[in-house]
């Protein structure tokens, strides 16, 4: 757990040279040659793969840490468990439904990101924390992801419970009172949490659909 | 005819200026070994802060430039969990920020007073006054320091 992104890859290339080059003691000069090339092109291969896990257009941790769990009532009607999603890749964003301009955004760049996925998109579970509990049920949730994208999971529960959560992932969120109505300004980026449940990147706000797709389409190839 | 020594003074200094901007702006700008601009939280920082020491780490606003410098790598060798820029880092964690588009980004940021920070991201000084204007902030930064 919390290897860094390139480090267990790298060394699969080299695993069966290794055991080649021990286990054949009287080697022809050609297919010494062949482990050599072997080797060369493995060197190569590894070197892309270190390359291209930290080629990310989002802000990479090392070594990441294990994405904290949390259960939370999802706008689909059941419990939001994030390891239940395992398996696949998991956009966590944080906001709420009356949030004027940063939320609309990102959700409308996510859902873009996926369909530029194709069928792979499937493979992506965008899921919205709520900061905003007090206005945010599950039902109105799901009524308003679902505007962007049916497949996007809301999560709302108590002030408590979200308030864990923001603690767990470092999300600020600050109640503005405007007279009757209020806003809740909250940090602007985006999760992107790997198959296995590691929380390998943050996007910043303000990325494009396609830099999302970008760095999706290399976390999905892991 | 002969020129007075102040002529000849005064053409040397306006030569020597002319040839100082035109390297300034012409000369390729050598390219860093390292793209990436680093800052660490110490260890002990948060027990210092704990015994009413602020110690400021990250500068309130950070300047890069495309190509240049225009990775930010945050590290975090305290021994308890920090918010640093935009991202909670725990111990012993690094955090890579790539940066391709100038502008500039407010990021919210507990280890300010503020609560915020700005990174400005510069375009590449590819034009020979965006070369002059680089040079000239290089140079003031390093005299400064």
């Amino acid at each position: 757990m919390n290897l860094a992104p390139g480090a267990h890859r790298c060394r699969m290339p080299f695993m069966p040279i290794k055991n080649r080059f021990s286990s054949s003691t009287a080697r022809s000069g050609r297919q010494s040659r062949a482990g050599w090339l072997l080797a060369a092109v493995s060197l190569v291969v590894a070197a892309t793969a270190s390359a291209a896990a930290s080629a990310l257009k989002a802000g990479v941790f090392d070594p990441p840490r294990l994405a904290p769990d949390f259960s939370l009532q999802g706008s689909n009607g059941a419990a939001l468990k994030l390891s239940d999603y395992r398996g696949k890749l998991v956009v966590l964003g944080f906001g709420f439904t009356s949030c004027p301009d940063v939320c609309p955004t990102t959700l409308s760049v996510l859902s873009s990101a996926r369909k530029k996925l194709g069928a792979a998109g499937a493979e992506v579970q965008v899921v919205y924390v709520t900061v905003d509990p007090e206005r945010d049920t599950a039902a109105r949730m799901k009524q308003y992801l679902g505007t962007f994208d049916p497949t996007f999971i809301g999560g709302t529960g108590s002030g408590e419970q979200l308030a864990a959560v923001r603690k767990d992932y470092g999300i600020q969120a600050e109640k503005k009172v405007f007279g009757d109505n209020y806003m809740v300004a909250h940090s602007s980026y985006v999760y992107l949490i790997d198959r296995k449940g590691v929380l390998r990147a943050l996007m910043p706000y303000g990325h494009t659909p396609d830099d999302y797709a970008h760095d999706l389409k290399m976390l999905l190839s892991e | 005819m002969t020129l007075s020594p102040r002529v000849v003074i005064a053409g040397l200094f306006a030569g020597v200026v002319l040839a100082a901007l035109g390297w300034a702006g012409f000369a390729p700008i050598e390219k860093p070994a390292s793209r990436e601009e680093v800052f660490e939280i110490p260890q002990g920082t948060w027990a210092r802060r704990m015994a009413g020491d602020p110690v400021e780490i990250l500068p309130n606003e950070i300047r890069l430039t495309l190509g240049m410098n225009d990775v930010l790598l945050l590290r975090n060798l305290d021994d308890v969990p920090q918010t640093f820029g935009p991202a909670l880092m725990m111990p012993g964690q690094s955090f890579r920020l790539p940066f391709e588009v100038a502008s500039e980004y407010q990021f919210a940021c507990t280890a300010h007073a503020n609560g915020q920070m700005t990174v400005i991201v510069e375009p590449n000084p590819s034009t020979p006054w965006a070369r002059i204007a680089w040079r000239t902030r290089e140079w003031l930064s390093k005299s400064k320091a």
